[in-house]
Parts: C-alpha cells; sequence; structure tokens
C-alpha cells in the first residue's frame, strides 16, 4: 500500500487526543513478542523525541511558529509516552540496552542499503560497524555482571562478535564531521534516511546518559561513559550530513513526513497486531500534522510542498535480520577510519585523532577490559566453559 | 493454572530459530578461529583480569554509601553499653536497628500490593490458598514490628527518620522485589516466592538483632526482638506453605483452590 502525501490529510489535530491510559497501555513480552517488535519499538520513541526536541528548539528561535509548534509537539510528546510506554518493567537496562544496540545495527544496515547517495550510504557503513562492535561489548557487560545471554534479546537475528573495536572510535571531533547532502539536489529518502538514523542514535546518546550513572558496577559505569562517547560522535556525524541551509519550515516537513514514512514501514511489518494498530493511529496522526506544516509552509514561505517532499511515502524500511550485510561491510570496511570529512584508512588518521585517542585511552579502556577473552556462546560463556570442561 | 505457566510462544532459546541460531553460531565460530581472538584467549584461565583489576582499583578507593547518625545523647543501653568496660560501638547497633526499621516499612508496602494482587484474583489470576485476611495479618504485623522498632530507636536517643547506611543498602536489594510484586503480569506464586526470599532474610536479620542487643544487655529489646523473631518464623511457614501448596497443585494438574 502506497501513501500518497498529498491527498491525504490524516487525523485532524484537534482530533489527536489521549488519556493516561491510553498512554499507558499493555507492555510488550520481552520474551513471546517479535525481537523487532521492541526494535521498532524502540527506534519510534527516538523520532519522537527527536520531533518534540526539534520543534522546542524551533520555538525557541522563532516566535510566529510558536502556537502551531506547541499544540504539535504536546502530541508528539505523548505519541512517545505511548510507544516508551510500550517496554516492559522486566528489561535491565542492560537488556534494554542490547535493544537499543539491535536497532543501531539492523535499522542503519537497512537503510545504508537503501540509500541512494553512495557518500551517504558510507556513512552509515562506517557507524554501523561501530554500533555493532558496541553490541559485543554490552553482551560481554550483561553475561558477566547479570550473568544473561544477550541473545534471548536479540533472537538470534543479530550476530554478537566485534566490530571496528570500540577503543579506536574515539576520534578527534572534526575527524566526526561529513559533507551535507545538498537540499537542492538530494533525493527526499536521503533526507529522511539521515533524520531517521540521527534520531535513533540521539535518543541512544540520550539513553546511555541517564542510565550510566544508576550502575554500581564500576566497570559498566566506565563502559557506559565509553560508549555515550562514541555516541555523542555518532550524532555530531548524522547531524552534520543533514544540509543547514533548509528553512525551518523545510525541516519541519521533512520531520514530519519522516515520521509518517517511519510509522507506515512499521505498520507494514509489525507482527503484534495490538502494536500494528498503534503504528497505524500514528500514521495517520503524523499526515494530520504534515498537513498543517504544508499550511503553514504555503503561508510563510509562498512555495510549493511538492519541492520538498516525494508524491509517495518510499518503500517501506524492511525490518529483517541484515546478518550477511553487515558481515560484508566488517570483511570490507573494519579498517575505515576518518580524516576531517572524508573516509581514509586506519594508517591515514589525523594526528589530532590520534592524540586525542591516546589521551582519552591513556588509563585504560572500559569496552576491552569488558571484553576480555569473551565469546559469545548460548547460554552465556559459563555454558561454554561447561562444555568445554566436559569436553 | 495461572497463565504464566502455560506452554507459549517464547521466542528467547536458541531452538525457537534453527537457521537464524545456526548463523550466530556460525558467526562465533568464525571468530573464536581468529588470530584476534586466539591472541586473547590464552589468558583463559585468568577469565577478566583486566575487569578485576577496575573493580579492585574502585573498591579500594572508594567512600563507604553513607554513615550512621550520631544521636547528640546516648540514652538506655547504649549509654550504659558505653560506659561498660571496653565498651561498644553504639552506632553498629543503630545501623542495623536503622535497618530493620526500612525493611519492616519497605515490607508493609510490599504485603500491600500483595493483599491488592489478591484482591484482583479471578479465575485467570488464580490466588490459590492465599487469603486477603492473612495477608492483611501479615501485614498489620510488619507494621507493629516498624512501631516497635521507632520507639526502640528513640528511646536510645536516636533518629528513627533518619536513613542508615545499612537500611539504604537493603533497600537496593529490594528493588527487584517491588518490580515484582507491583508488576500487573506477575501471578501469585511469582510474588510469593519474593515475598518468601523477603521472609527468609527477615527472619536471620531480626536472630542478629537479638544478639546484637543481648550483647548490649537490652533485655527489653530482647524480648521484644523475640516476640518478633517468633512472628517472622510463623511469616515463613505461611508464605513457603502457600506457595509449595500452589506450585506442587499446578504441577500435578490439580486445580488450584481458590478462595
Amino acid at each position: 500500500m502506497a501513501i500518497k502525501l498529498f491527498d491525504n490529510k490524516g487525523t485532524r489535530l484537534d482530533q489527536q487526543k489521549f488519556t493516561w491510559r491510553d498512554l499507558v497501555q499493555k507492555p510488550i513480552s520481552k520474551l513471546d513478542d517479535d525481537a523487532f517488535t521492541r526494535v521498532r519499538v524502540i527506534l519510534m520513541n527516538g523520532i519522537e523525541q527527536q520531533a518534540n526536541r526539534f520543534q522546542h528548539l524551533c520555538s525557541q528561535m522563532n516566535g510566529e511558529l510558536r502556537k502551531p509548534l506547541a499544540q504539535v509537539r504536546r502530541v508528539e510528546h505523548h505519541q512517545q509516552t505511548m510507544i516508551n510506554w510500550l517496554l516492559s518493567g522486566d528489561h535491565s537496562p542492560i537488556e534494554t540496552t542490547i535493544g537499543y544496540e539491535q536497532v543501531a545495527i539492523e535499522v542503519t544496515a537497512a537503510i545504508a542499503q537503501q540509500e541512494p547517495d553512495e557518500y551517504l550510504a558510507q556513512v552509515y557503513r562506517f557507524g554501523l560497524l561501530e554500533d555493532f562492535d558496541h553490541m559485543y561489548r554490552y553482551s560481554a557487560l550483561l553475561d558477566r555482571v547479570e550473568g544473561k545471554d544477550a541473545n534471548n534479546i536479540l533472537q538470534s537475528y543479530t550476530d554478537i562478535i566485534p566490530g571496528r573495536p570500540t577503543i579506536v572510535e574515539h576520534r578527534h571531533p572534526l575527524d566526526d564531521l561529513r559533507d551535507h547532502y545538498d537540499r537542492k539536489t538530494a533525493e527526499p529518502i536521503s533526507k529522511m534516511n539521515a533524520l531517521t538514523i540521527m534520531s535513533g542514535e540521539y535518543q541512544t546518546r540520550d539513553y546511555y546518559m541517564t542510565i550510566g550513572p544508576t550502575f554500581a558496577d564500576p566497570v559498566a559505569r566506565l563502559l557506559y561513559a565509553e560508549i555515550a562517547s562514541i555516541e555523542e560522535q555518532h550524532v555530531t556525524q548524522y547531524g552534520s550530513i543533514i544540509d543547514p541551509d533548509e528553512t525551518m519550515l523545510e525541516k519541519w516537513l521533512l520531520y514530519e513526513a519522516n515520521e509518517a514514512y517511519n510509522y507506515y514501514s512499521c505498520m507494514e511489518a509489525e507482527t503484534n497486531a495490538r502494536i500494528k494498530a498503534i503504528w497505524e493511529r500514528f500514521l495517520d496522526y503524523e499526515l494530520g500534522h504534515l498537513n498543517l506544516v504544508m499550511e503553514l509552509f504555503k503561508k510563510h514561505e509562498k512555495r510549493d510542498p511538492a519541492e520538498i517532499l516525494p508524491e509517495r511515502l518510499p518503500d517501506p524500511i524492511p525490518y529483517e535480520s541484515q546478518r550477511e550485510f553487515v558481515r560484508e561491510t566488517l570483511r570490507e570496511e573494519v579498517d575505515l577510519s576518518a580524516a576531517g570529512t572524508a573516509f581514509v584508512d586506519k594508517s591515514e588518521e589525523t594526528d589530532a585523532t590520534r592524540d586525542y585517542r591516546a589521551h582519552i585511552n591513556s588509563e585504560g579502556s572500559p569496552s576491552e577490559a569488558v571484553a576480555e577473552n569473551y565469546l559469545w556462546h548460548p547460554g552465556t560463556e559459563l555454558s561454554r566453559k561447561a562444555a568445554d570442561k566436559a569436553a | 493454572m495461572e497463565k504464566a505457566a502455560e506452554m507459549g510462544k517464547n521466542r528467547t532459546g536458541i531452538d525457537m530459530s534453527p537457521a537464524q541460531s545456526k548463523e550466530m553460531l556460525s558467526g562465533a565460530e568464525e571468530f573464536a578461529g581468529s588470530e584476534e581472538y586466539s591472541r586473547t584467549a590464552e589468558a583463559a584461565d585468568i577469565e577478566t583480569p583486566d575487569m578485576v583489576a577496575i573493580d579492585t582499583q574502585y573498591i579500594r578507593e572508594s567512600d563507604p554509601v553513607g554513615s550512621v547518625p550520631m544521636p547528640a545523647t546516648l540514652r538506655g543501653a547504649l549509654k550504659a553499653g558505653k560506659k561498660k568496660a571496653g565498651g561498644h560501638n553504639p552506632e553498629v547497633f543503630l545501623n542495623k536497628l536503622g535497618e530493620r526499621l526500612a525493611y519492616e516499612r519497605t515490607g508493609v508496602r510490599l504485603y500491600e500490593s500483595m493483599i491488592t494482587k489478591c484482591e484482583a484474583a479471578d479465575d485467570l489470576h488464580p490466588a490459590g490458598p492465599v487469603t486477603v485476611e492473612e495477608l492483611r495479618h501479615i501485614r498489620d504485623q510488619e507494621a507493629e514490628h516498624f512501631v516497635m522498632l521507632k520507639e526502640a530507636i528513640v528511646a536510645l536517643g536516636a533518629d528513627p527518620t533518619a536513613q542508615t547506611p545499612d537500611a539504604d543498602v537493603s533497600g537496593v536489594a529490594a528493588m527487584g522485589m517491588q518490580q515484582v510484586l507491583n508488576d500487573p503480569r506477575t501471578t501469585m506464586t511469582q510474588c510469593l516466592e519474593v515475598l518468601l526470599s523477603l521472609e527468609l532474610t527477615d527472619n536471620a536479620a531480626w536472630e542478629l538483632l537479638i544478639m546484637l542487643a543481648e550483647e548490649l544487655g537490652a533485655d527489653d529489646l530482647v524480648e521484644q526482638f523475640q516476640q518478633a523473631l517468633t512472628q517472622e518464623e510463623q511469616h515463613v511457614q505461611r508464605v513457603r506453605s502457600w506457595y509449595e501448596q500452589m506450585m506442587m497443585s499446578q504441577a500435578s494438574k490439580r486445580k488450584a483452590v481458590t478462595h
């Protein structure tokens, strides 16, 4: 089902209402629901969080748009609440973290493959291998601190092996910046992909910054501090591929279109009927927001939204294991680094990055320590050791 | 039977998706055979020396979670104890009294959660032999213990509203307990297991408190604490009996008794 953007009014803003009971529904089952349902829940929380953040910033920089921003933003906030509260209370913070990294891997890999711009696709593959390594480190933490198998969360969709080692992911801030797409020539899908991945990474940074200090374990506190720093780098990277010359309303249009696109993608893939109904409802909400912003765009900029938006939403983001693509990328690009906005072999890194990394790792590396000798095995590494002993 | 014990669509095990799991294993095996892994695996006997080194350093550099608030003037047994030859460390007793007070107070809340769950029981959420009346009885005794400890702390000249270090840490340990008891999805037996754990710890803790009071020569407190211990022993028996009865009933496919 292709969604047409210009003749679909969605739900009117004044009809977008919630009660507290509506916001706090039965959560998904950590054990019985498909891992990709959790992936979608986590991603859409990030998409809504970023929409809310963007609209707050706009409001601080534009008096004229404050009223419509306040109205739309309240709804986005409550959409985020309903979605985020679908996560059940039996997820430990590290288990939720495994879910966040599964989002980063599977969604980034899917988007890297649908991205038409080769440079942007390279940006996604670059970030992908770093998040892939985080999965390995956090799986070691979950095993060694809580005695749990990360694959109970991943359901065998996502590999647990090292990627580009986290210890070498630390770079000078100027080597995290990328060239941006050109707002006049880039495909709409490229602009939306950038928003999707930046939103996902931003919420991951925020999540790690929130839960990091709630751990008592020193290694956990260190590891979250280290990986949060990489997520900050990733937000810098993905934020910088967005054209800074887009007008505020142009960006707002893209945000709303991207929210609609993501709900549409979730709706098409969802296997849990109750959750699917939420995606469908919120797709209509976003189309309502989009129509409102299209009117504002016409009024304030005297331009046609068709200059910015596609006629139809692109093909949905696939929600399925991207294992082979990730492995292939790992084989080809694990030794890649960045110098300025260019991707280079690690032998060509800048002195600024080498100095920065040498200093920040100079008192030890949490990501190396936590995964020392770690090899994922079904049922945790204790099962492997027991099996080795028996053999 | 409680719904949580029924067979269903659990997707967590390696057997639930054989094709994907085979791929998972092949990836891990490939990594295990790689130069990168075998290089580190040489130290396999010392499993995580770097992690241990970090923990050790932080342990040695750490400050305690906090201190015991000392009363302005010691009264009663603490005052007498301090004057004895060799003396006593009053903060040890105050720390444990503060912990017991906090534990009993939290215990009241946990039993209240259990009462709500029991009151909500229906055919799909059976309460088995557990009754609201008996739960209330236990809850009330936990509340009495809390009040008794509060009065004991006041009588010693200390502040019962302060949070002592052991009270804080036992509160951290109880975080999982309240998560289980307040989750609408958890069954009666899942909650009973948590309460059993709570009561077993409580029993051992009262025994220790009695030993500390005896050491201090606080005979009046020893007597009160003995009464509390007797009641706590009854709580263990009651909770354990409910728990075992429900589990055995479910295992043998007999219909659980509902009230």
